[in-house]
């Protein structure tokens, strides 16, 4: 029995697979620090984050994985689900202990279990990029809110400084209390000061542009009448958009009053 | 003055619905010139209606004044409704604000034909333009052809534009000439011929000189009205497979007939055909990625497609000797064929098999759907299934077996066709 604790970094996590290959101990279990419970059996060793160490893994994995099987691994840890740790060890393991390239063996449930992670977690990124909804502020700040499933922020980054490279914009994640802002230079992480209970930040109606509504209701106009009322479709509309992404849509709350 | 937006913004919206194709994906416009937007690659769909459509793009009509008075269009001549038209302007501050707070992947830009062909397309064209060149805009754009417009529009179009479509509307001349008489098929196929040859030309000029200007990078598609006249499957997707093949289409798509207008040329319908629109798309996907010809789907003696079972299962029956399928050993073309393997699927039977042989619980995991696919596979010669049954016991096992989830819609139709019976 060998409880592992760490710092619930990736740097954190690929310095326990450094030293449970070291000590030839391998985990039953990888928790993070603050909510280890010290075991009762066998052996807890708490794991410092260690750059070098780290960087050993990930370079020996560089060398027998794909840039996409890389990607995979990075997008596991991002998944974040109960045993996403022991999930990305047993794959690791699986890694160095075969002569092959194995990321093509989905009959091993850790390879099958990591694309299957990675499947979701690119899936909650693309419907960010999709969902996400900016507000003009009087400043001229495009500014968006999410809570996505998993933390998916640091992905979906690039996809927004390609695409609005000529307007200043900031999403902010209300969950995991961080966010990411670009000032038509560069994209720098930030911190904002809400309230703990606040879950979805709007703009109050002195920090909105004086066109932002108009522009709201025009795109709520677009939605209602681009619907063909005589295929109507429940299910599959919400197949496509669940309902809890519906607070970030402006076509689904209530219309405004003409 | 907003209210006016309003109104025309309803009146032709609600005009340009019917033209399905809501695509976004194959641009190549790269955000090279610290512009706005950015199309490379994957489309999005930023919202879907209420029918489970994607709404991907700002998908209206210029105008919805029209010369031409086609029976199956909602913005025919003679059709008593509201006129409206954007001015170019217009079209263009409301693509870059929605497109600025990530509503819209683009502009879906089409319209009725006001005075002729040529002074209509040189107003899309003129959208465009503004877009690209003024507002340094690199989102997606999407402009449809008006038949008969010059050769030279066309190509002005290509070098804005993402895609260009023209639509065929109807799957045969002759339906054409009733429903659409000022329309022909030569005025609709003369203009894809056209895109055609100037999309093989700009990828030479491309293989030659990098900074050569491209056309259309994500290609050209079309669009065929299903239900609004008499046509069956057989032809339909003749057509579609020919214009595939002859055109080099990117897409054909499906409408199925929305009864949106009482001219005694056309059938009366209660319903759209919804599910036979999804059984042709079916169909046209089989022929794309799954390596089916036209002929082996439907041919003159099979000339409907199976309403209640999907096309691939359809083809599966009529074929049992070639099943069952040994998945160890199968190539990868074979067991694309088996109902219930999809792509993913397939691709990764065959890239886990080199490691080790593959069971029944392997496939579950890996999501091949077993309660379709049993009947027609084997895994290290085992099979699922003690008996070898008949192809209609298996058709009314997978369609009413315990378990089986059928799509709330296909039940109601179906409940309702029993009670007819």
């Amino acid at each position: 029995m060998h409880l592992y604790t760490y710092d619930g970094t990736f740097e954190g996590l690929l310095t326990v697979v450094f030293e449970a290959f070291e000590r030839k101990a391998w985990p039953t279990a990888i928790e993070q620090e603050h909510v280890a419970q010290p075991s009762m059996f066998g052996q807890t060793v708490a794991v410092v984050a260690d750059e070098e160490k780290a960087n050993r893994v990930w370079q020996g994995l560089q060398k027998k994985l794909s840039v996409g099987a890389q990607q995979a691994l990075y997008h596991t840890y991002l998944w974040g689900q109960p045993q996403f740790e022991l999930i990305i060890f047993d794959y690791t393991k699986l890694v160095f202990s075969s002569k092959e390239n194995i990321e093509g063996n989905y009959a091993a449930p850790c390879v099958l279990q990591v694309q299957q992670a990675a499947k979701q977690v690119h899936r909650e990124k693309h419907r960010m990029e999709a969902f996400v909804r900016f507000q003009k502020t009087t400043d001229g700040l495009y500014f968006a809110t999410i809570s996505p499933d998993f933390n998916v922020l640091p992905l979906i980054v690039k996809h927004f400084e390609k695409r609005y490279a000529d307007q200043p914009w900031a999403i902010y994640d209300t969950n995991r209390r961080y966010g990411a802002y670009y000032d038509l230079n560069q994209v720098s992480l930030i911190n904002l000061e809400l309230p703990p209970n606040q879950k979805h930040a709007t703009l109050t109606a002195d920090a909105k542009d004086q066109e932002e509504d108009i522009y709201q209701q025009l795109w709520q106009v677009y939605f209602d009448n681009v619907n063909i009322p005589e295929r109507k479709n429940p299910k599959l509309h919400l197949r496509h958009v669940p309902k809890r992404y519906w607070k970030y849509l402006s076509e689904k709350q209530p219309r405004q009053l003409r | 003055m907003e209210n006016r937006l309003i109104e025309k913004l309803t009146i032709l919206a609600d005009a340009a619905k019917y033209d399905v194709s809501c695509s976004s994906s194959g641009g190549k416009r790269k955000n090279e010139n610290k512009g706005l937007g950015n199309a490379e690659g994957m489309g999005i769909c930023h919202s879907y209606t209420e029918d489970g459509r994607c709404v991907s793009l700002l998908k209206i009509l210029l105008t919805n004044h029209c010369i031409f008075d086609c029976a199956y269009c909602v913005t025919r001549r003679s059709n008593d409704v509201k006129r409206a038209a954007f001015t170019v302007q217009e079209v263009v501050d409301l693509t870059i604000n929605f497109y600025r707070r990530n509503y819209i992947e683009g502009l879906f830009l089409s319209s009725g034909i006001f005075k002729n062909a040529d002074y209509t397309m040189e107003r899309l064209v003129r959208v465009a333009k503004k877009l690209r060149q003024e507002h340094k805009f690199n989102g997606y754009i999407h402009l449809k052809t008006i038949p008969g417009a010059s050769e030279e529009l066309i190509k002005e179009a290509g070098l804005y534009a993402d895609r260009l479509s023209v639509n065929i509307e109807l799957p045969s001349e002759m339906s054409l000439q009733q429903l659409a008489p000022e329309k022909n098929y030569k005025e609709v196929l003369e203009p894809m011929g056209n895109i055609k040859q100037q999309l093989v030309q700009a990828k030479e000029e491309k293989k030659l000189f990098k900074s050569a200007p491209s056309f259309a990078p994500a290609g050209q598609s079309t669009q065929l009205i299903v239900g609004a006249s008499a046509e069956n499957d057989h032809q339909i997707l003749q057509l579609s497979s020919q214009l595939y093949k002859d055109y080099s289409l990117k897409r054909v798509y499906y409408s199925g007939y929305v009864p949106i207008s009482s001219d005694n040329r056309l059938p009366i319908i209660t319903e759209p055909p919804i599910i036979r629109e999804n059984r042709i798309y079916q169909a046209d996907w089989l022929m794309r990625f799954y390596g089916f010809d036209a002929k082996e789907i439907v041919d003159e003696l099979h000339p409907h497609l199976d309403l209640d079972i999907d096309p691939k299962l359809g083809w599966a029956l009529r074929n049992r000797h070639i099943f069952p399928v040994e998945l160890n050993t199968a190539d990868y073309e074979m067991i694309l064929r088996v109902p219930g393997i999809g792509i993913k699927s397939a691709q990764k039977i065959v890239s886990a098999r080199r490691f080790t042989p593959l069971n029944f619980e392997h496939l579950r995991q890996m999501g091949v759907v077993l309660k379709r696919a049993k009947y027609f596979i084997t895994c290290q010669t085992k099979s699922l299934q003690r008996q070898d049954f008949e192809s209609e016991l298996i058709r009314r096992k997978i369609l009413f077996g315990e378990g089986s989830v059928r799509s709330a819609l296909l039940k109601q139709q179906l409940d309702l066709f029993r009670q007819v019976g």
